[in-house]
């Protein structure tokens, strides 16, 4: 599977990584619901390691699309709030 | 609560094929596409070196906030040596306010110079990738009909989109952090200007110096006001506000830290 993250680009990783990316994933999106700021940005901050560590980065020449997509590394607890309240009624 | 990314592949893809769907007109030809992909990377290019050129501006616009820092710090002594105390008082209090507001500014321009560093990446990456896409667009077009070759390369097409769509958040996320840092310098830079105490015979207590004592922590100062005091009782006598301003001059360099 294929990850991007705003301004870093798109790594590679393993499929059997997508448990792993949905546990620390859940862990952010608690901390979002908890308005803990420390909480998210230890949270958010394990996530994109991850998938730094555990995948390769996509070479420039290839043209992929994403199937996950990750904020700007220094989004805030305010940032990640808006995109989960915002934008209404997004399709799906 | 679904996790956070989930909800923001879901908002990037909307945001990603709306690019696209712009760019991409029925009877639009693999070429044209490549044109477009262009322009907007000479966007990009022209965009990133905005970023660079408002950060230059804006580190010379704290640089020169420094210097009325020292200037004011001057005037709180010519004014003290001047038997004024209610102008030195305002000076100090301005002081304080400025001080505290290039704080916040230099941390932003860090914020902000790593964010420039980021969208030239992003730039380099998009370039590799816009040429990846001319070698590609030639390589199916030699192969195949116009309109298989615009399926042979679709992944390519929405893959470069996507691309497009991260540079230009990046970009317009650096662009609003230094609007929001030019309007505080500016704000700034009008409240050292407006606030000049260059005429030692002026009343004090206008609404400017009144807003700035209400938004200024009094402790420091007191406290530096009580320092200059013992300076000067010490010291240099309080005599004519010429030889204030010549121990003014003299005396700036041991305050100049922050």
């Amino acid at each position: 599977m294929i990850v991007r993250i705003l301004g870093k680009g798109q790594f590679r990783l393993d499929d059997n990584q997508l448990g792993r990316l949905n546990e620390l994933d859940n862990a952010v999106a608690a901390a979002v619901a908890a308005g803990d700021a420390g909480g998210f940005a230890r949270a958010f901050s394990d996530l994109i390691d991850m998938v730094e560590t555990s995948g390769t980065p996509v070479a420039d020449s290839d043209l992929v699309t994403s199937d996950h997509v990750l904020p700007h590394v220094d989004t805030t607890l305010e940032e990640a709030r808006e995109a989960f309240a915002g934008e209404g009624a997004i399709p799906g | 609560m679904a996790g956070l990314m989930s909800r923001f592949t879901t908002l990037f893809k909307v945001k990603a094929n709306k690019a696209l769907d712009r760019a991409e007109d029925p009877g639009e030809t693999l070429d044209y596409s490549y044109q477009k992909q262009l322009e907007m990377l000479q966007k990009v290019k022209r965009g990133v070196a905005d970023v660079v050129t408002s950060k230059k501006r804006l580190q010379l616009q704290t640089a020169k906030l420094e210097e009325s820092i020292v200037k004011l710090d001057g005037q709180a002594r010519q004014a003290l040596a001047a038997n004024r105390e209610d102008l030195a008082r305002t000076a100090l209090e301005r002081k304080t306010l400025i001080q505290g507001q290039l704080q916040g500014l230099d941390a932003q321009i860090a914020q902000l110079e790593q964010q420039q560093q980021t969208l030239i990446d992003q730039e380099r990456r998009l370039s590799a990738k816009v040429e990846s896409f001319r070698t590609q667009k030639e390589v199916v077009k030699a192969q195949y009909s116009a309109a298989e070759a615009q399926v042979r390369i679709g992944e390519a097409t929405t893959g470069l989109g996507e691309e497009m769509s991260d540079v230009g958040m990046a970009l317009s996320r650096a662009q609003d952090k230094t609007e929001q840092m030019q309007a505080r310098a500016s704000a700034v830079n009008e409240l050292v200007e407006t606030g000049a105490i260059d005429d030692l015979t002026a009343p004090a207590g206008s609404d400017l110096d009144q807003q700035i004592a209400a938004l200024t922590a009094g402790s420091q100062v007191d406290s530096e006001l009580a320092k200059m005091k013992a300076e000067l009782g010490a010291g240099a006598p309080a005599g004519e506000l010429g030889a204030g301003a010549a121990a003014a001059e003299a005396a700036p360099t041991e305050e100049k830290a922050p």
